[in-house]
């Protein structure tokens, strides 16, 4: 018996256009408050957030607040109508959403022009964790919400030189409330910050280019990071809060923009500058699809809490896939 | 006078009278009881001498004297069965050969069906089942010393093996069971083997015998076509018989020998056909080879040139026989030489029918895998002499298939004679006809076979032994998977059957995007860029480009078709050949009239390779086929967005574009059964779109059929180039199928009729089958009322020339092509007739 022929990868299940720009953000939202309305928001280059019903595949609202600079990172708060946005006019906007409403309810200025991404750490209590790119160039700022308090700077040794943070990611162990910080740096390392003694607990250096984008499963205490080169990284973090490298995976095409793991931690999807959608499985890091069907880079990769992918991309697509679901 | 003999005169006369006159049925029994004491076979026998005399002067007689009396009223005198018992008896008893001749003329002489005609044939019957054959056969081996033996042989020759033919003839409906050829003759088979048996015993004994009556009944029973019966009965026995004794086998051999050489190919060939090995041919042969003459002409030259219907097992035995003495291997390096001169002469390739070919070089093959590389370097430069004219006229074939012939035998000769030098090797396609004929060339597959297998069991044939190689090959293929398989679940522990990766063969390095965004600019790039990345993007991106701005295209076509057709692989790009026949295409689909005008003028211009020239057959044939596609348009863009998929379609299917291109349309017409009955369906589509071909088929047909017989110097389609002519020829068949419906038919066919008048004859099997394929759509494509207004005498010729063609062509596909064309001639006759009424 031979070894049956691997099927085809499969075609996305629907295609959203319309953002006429390069999407430059996706985050899935609705879920349980939305009553089976799932919402997807897209941010896209011309400055526009788009909130598109899944079940109509029609934009239900589009919110201008970034003066026509692109959008660059959408997060929803938990239990909440609440969407940040976060654009490259130096603003992180706060809109609500509640019962149809679309205005911004606050606002934060941004003190850095870098592309880095922010990072929400907010477990639905009323006062969440923000952090953002800071000042310095090399530093992350890490604000309380709503107050817009500072809590601190996080400012790396003066001999480190690992340039601009890339890549934010805040959290929290399950067993300890102190909330701890990823940041993908520049210089292609990827460091760990104890956010309430403002010190990295370390640093691994894992890339050789700029990390762009990393995610970080707090169960398996594993994270993965993509960079403008080659290679995705893989690394974990063990008892006494050091980071490995545990295995890097060559890619055909170099540049990662993005990467996400799905919620269900089964599977990852990187967003390639190869214009592909690449999707491992996060275990063993099994090659298990390329998804070819965008025509220029893909700048972002969502997963859905039901296991939906989204991918856009700069050919103005927003592609959305049903791989490996449950049924 | 010996007063005992007169006795026995006496005895005789008297019985006959008693029998002749008397109805007594008392007298009658005891007179015959009395004269059985003759026969030997009573209580109280005569003395040896009557006995002796009984049989060689009266026996005969008396029993004839015994058919006349035969009748129902006759038997019905002794109501106990007696008499009709004693009757048998004589004729079972007595002398078999007497017997036998008296029964056979009695029932010759017996007229239609009575009661008579039927006991006898009983009798016959009867006499057969109580090996009564195998006595009278035995007889005649022995050493004859009676006068005119000779006569009486061949009359029992032809009676003993004509048999079933005279009973059948005698006794039509009423025939018995057992007189049916395939009855008697393996009844026959197990006589004879008796019978050697019986004259094997007899040697052993001291005694002489002769085999040559068994030899010259087998001879008759091969030639008269019955080899398969006999020796399927007679060939399983000897195997066993001969295997470790040399009387039975010098037995066998003397057996053979005594063929006659009249029947002497009849029997060889049965026999090869019916032994399972080169084994077991040599056990029952000997050195036939060597000691008889016809027998050397049968299996070296009949079996090897003049026959090609055998198997590929029966050319193996036959081979190996000659190959396992060493007094038949010089045969076996004369038949290698031979083959090859054979294989290499360009007269063969060019007339011989490919399974002819194909025979040929299965048995070079072999040969090659009997002999060792120290035989042959005696004839070295011959056969690589023979080998290098061979490969020539091979690879000058138009048909793939003898290509690939030439290539494989090639390759395994080289090797064969040179094994140290470096490997010739050719590219070919890994398919059937390749690994069987490989397989063949693996020496020792087919002697250790046999020597395992031993005597009785049948070598494993080439297929089998493929079979179990592949076996092989998927069995460690399975080998690696459990391999796999316990790696993956170390690490998986809970269930990754989900997880099945999706093919990912499509993820290849992006190469930077950097195609044109006009036509004009790609054009550029094409024939100026020394950036390789941006060439090949151009290039990929062309056929899009075209089809998505007409109006540019147009402005350029011409331009753009020039450097096309002269654009060469400058980087190793996957599927180039496809890309540029697609870009080709694209262009003159856009601007059919101007680009058809001057590649066609191009075909016949200086300058030009082969490769350039099949080119543009193939890309007028792609590009007339989409424009006679109704709604042709909308496909292209589709096409392009594919993206990943299509190009490695492109790269799979590109070698075979140019072939399947037109294949598909020469399949299509092929099927016209299937397209008449659906006719009703797209006619009326097609009346809602015009077919675009309709006005620029003149563009594409006239200038490629007016030059063909100018012969340029460096293009003569009629002399060295006739694979370019057949794929013209092909091409041409192809528009003219594709202009189906378009007003230019009729001119075109008329062209085409008598451009296929003047090539009817060409000695390439490729152009002919174009030729014929341009006639079927000749008459697919004309209206029927024009082709008999307009073509009626061209008709004519062509249907005498197809009946020939279809009786006497050397190509299978060549008779084929030409019955169905005449086909599709009397479906025309058959629809205008109901219109004259």
């Amino acid at each position: 018996m031979a070894v049956p022929l691997p099927l085809p990868p499969p075609g996305p299940q629907f295609v959203l256009r319309g953002t006429q720009s390069a999407v430059n953000a996706l985050h899935f939202g609705g879920g349980a408050q939305a009553q089976g309305r799932q919402l997807l928001f897209s941010g896209s280059q011309s400055g526009l957030v788009h909130i598109w019903s899944l079940q109509t595949r029609r934009t239900v609202a589009t919110l201008d607040g970034h003066g026509g600079q692109s959008v660059t990172w959408l997060q929803m708060l938990p239990q909440s109508h609440q969407l940040l946005s976060q654009g490259r006019d130096l603003r992180l906007c706060l809109w609500d959403l509640a019962e149809g409403r679309n205005a911004i309810v606050d606002s934060v200025c941004l003190e850095s022009v870098a592309f880095c991404r922010s990072s929400v750490l907010a477990e639905g209590q009323a006062r969440w964790l923000l952090a953002l790119p800071g000042k310095g160039s090399d530093e992350v700022q890490i604000l309380e919400m709503p107050s817009k308090t500072s809590v601190c700077t996080l400012k790396p040794e003066a001999d480190a030189k690992p340039g601009m943070p890339m890549c934010l990611g805040l959290w929290q162990a399950e067993s300890s409330p102190r909330p701890l910080l990823l940041a993908g740096y520049e210089d292609g390392s990827v460091a760990l910050w104890d956010v309430w003694e403002r010190k990295v607990c370390s640093r691994v250096s894992c890339h050789e280019e700029p990390v762009m984008g990393l995610d970080f499963d707090s169960q398996k205490a594993r994270g993965v990071s993509g960079s403008a080169g080659k290679a995705l990284a893989v690394w974990s973090l063990n008892g006494q809060q050091a980071l490995q490298v545990c295995s890097t995976h060559q890619l055909t095409n170099p540049g990662i923009s993005d990467i996400t793991v799905r919620p269900d931690r089964k599977i990852l999807a990187t967003a390639g500058w190869d214009h592909r959608i690449r999707v491992f499985h996060w275990r063993t890091m099994k090659p298990l699809a390329v998804l070819a069907f965008h025509s220029a880079s893909v700048h972002c990769v969502a997963f859905a809490t039901n296991g939906l992918l989204a991918a856009g991309s700069k050919d103005q697509r927003i592609s959305i896939w049903s791989l490996y679901q449950r049924t | 006078m010996d007063p005992a003999l007169s006795v026995v005169r006496l005895t005789v006369r008297e019985a006959i009278h008693t029998l002749s006159s008397s109805e007594d049925c008392g007298l009658i029994l005891s007179t015959l009881r009395f004269l059985k004491r003759y026969l030997g076979e009573t209580e109280d026998p005569a003395l040896p001498e009557e006995q002796e005399e009984f049989a060689t002067v009266h026996f005969s007689a008396f029993l004839r004297c015994l058919v006349i009396k035969l009748s129902p009223v006759w038997l019905e005198l002794s109501p106990d069965g007696q008499l009709e018992e004693l009757w048998d008896s004589f004729f079972l008893k007595g002398p078999a050969d007497q017997a036998f001749l008296v029964l056979m003329e009695a029932l010759e002489s017996t007229a239609g069906p009575s009661f008579c005609l039927m006991k006898m044939a009983q009798l016959l019957a009867n006499f057969l089942s109580q090996r009564r054959m195998a006595a009278l056969m035995e007889e005649q081996c022995r050493p004859q010393k009676k006068p005119g033996f000779t006569l009486l042989q061949e009359t029992l020759l032809n009676k003993v093996v004509g048999l079933p033919d005279h009973l059948g003839n005698r006794l039509q409906q009423d025939n018995l069971a057992l007189f049916f050829p395939q009855n008697y003759f393996p009844l026959l088979g197990e006589e004879v083997v008796r019978v050697l048996q019986g004259i094997v015993d007899a040697l052993r004994g001291g005694l002489d015998c002769s085999v040559s009556f068994m030899s010259r009944v087998l001879g008759k029973i091969c030639i008269q076509g019955r080899q398969k019966e006999i020796l399927d009965v007679l060939v399983p026995q000897l195997t066993v018989l001969t295997q470790g004794s040399c009387l039975w086998q010098r037995v066998c051999w003397r057996l053979m020998e005594q063929v006659p050489d009249r029947t002497m190919e009849a029997v060889l060939i049965g026999l090869v056909e019916a032994t399972p090995g080169p084994e077991v041919l040599s056990r029952l042969l000997g050195n036939l080879v060597v000691k008889s003459k016809k027998a050397q002409f049968v299996m070296t030259q009949k079996l090897l040139f003049l026959q090609y219907q055998h198997t590929t097992p029966m050319l193996q035995s036959l081979l190996g026989y000659l190959a396992m003495d060493s007094q038949r291997r010089p045969l076996l390096i004369q038949a290698l030489k031979e083959l090859l001169e054979t294989w290499g002469s360009s007269s063969a390739v060019r007339h011989a029918p490919v399974t002819q070919q194909h025979y040929l070089s299965a048995a070079i093959l072999i040969c090659l895998a009997h002999l060792r590389e120290p035989e042959l370097r005696d004839s070295q430069d011959e056969l690589l002499a023979s080998m290098m004219a061979g490969v020539k006229c091979h690879l000058d074939s138009s048909l793939p298939t003898v290509r690939r012939l030439g290539m494989i035998v090639a390759e395994i000769i080289s090797s064969q004679i040179h094994p140290e030098g470096p490997p010739l090797k050719f590219q070919y396609e890994d398919d059937e006809l390749s690994r069987e004929l490989l397989a063949l060339a693996i020496p020792g597959t087919s002697d250790s076979s046999t020597v395992l297998a031993g005597g009785s069991a049948p070598a494993p044939t080439a297929s089998e032994t493929l079979a179990k190689t592949m076996d092989d090959g998927v069995e460690s293929a399975n080998g690696s998977d459990p391999q796999v398989g316990p790696q993956g679940s170390d690490s998986d522990l809970d269930s990754d059957d989900e997880f099945i990766p999706y093919d990912m063969s499509g993820d290849i390095e992006l190469k930077s995007n950097k195609a044109p965004l006009y036509v004009r600019d790609c054009m550029e790039v094409l024939t100026s860029s020394e950036d390789m990345e941006r060439w090949e993007a151009a290039l990929r991106a062309l056929e899009g480009l075209v089809y998505r701005s007409p109006e540019a295209t147009r402005e350029v076509s011409v331009e753009l078709a020039k450097v096309l057709l002269h654009l060469e692989e400058r980087t190793c790009v996957s599927g180039f050949e496809g890309l540029r026949q697609r870009a080709l295409v694209a262009v003159i689909v856009m601007d059919p009239a101007r680009v058809a005008e001057y590649l066609t003028s191009q075909f016949y211009a200086l300058n030009y390779s082969l490769r350039q020239r099949l080119d543009i057959l193939d890309v007028l044939t792609l590009s007339a086929q989409e424009l006679s596609r109704p709604g042709h348009l909308k496909r292209p863009t589709q096409q392009v967005s594919c993206g990943s998929g299509a190009p490695v379609l492109a790269t799979s299917q590109a070698d075979c574009t140019g072939v399947s291109g037109w294949r598909t349309v020469v399949e299509e017409r092929i099927r016209s059964k299937t397209r008449r009955f659906s006719k009703g369906f797209p006619r009326r589509e097609l009346a809602s779109s015009p077919s675009e071909f309709n006005s620029v088929a003149g563009y594409f047909f006239f200038p490629l059929i007016q030059h063909f017989d100018r012969p340029l110097v460096t293009f003569d389609l009629l002399g060295d180039d006739q694979l370019v002519l057949g794929r013209l020829t092909h091409t041409l068949a192809a528009l003219m199928y594709l202009a189906i419906n378009t007003t230019v038919a009729v001119s075109m066919g008329k062209a085409l009729l008598e451009f296929v008048w003047v090539l009817r004859f060409h000695v390439d099997i490729y152009v002919r089958r174009g030729l014929l394929s341009a006639v079927s759509s000749i008459l697919l494509s004309v209206p029927a009322e024009r082709l008999l207004g307009d073509l009626s005498d061209e008709l004519l010729e062509a249907r005498s020339w197809l009946a020939d063609v279809a009786e006497k062509d050397v190509d299978e596909d060549c008779r084929e092509q030409a019955v169905r064309a005449l086909l599709l001639l009397e479906r025309l006759k058959d629809r205008l007739l109901p219109l004259s009424h």
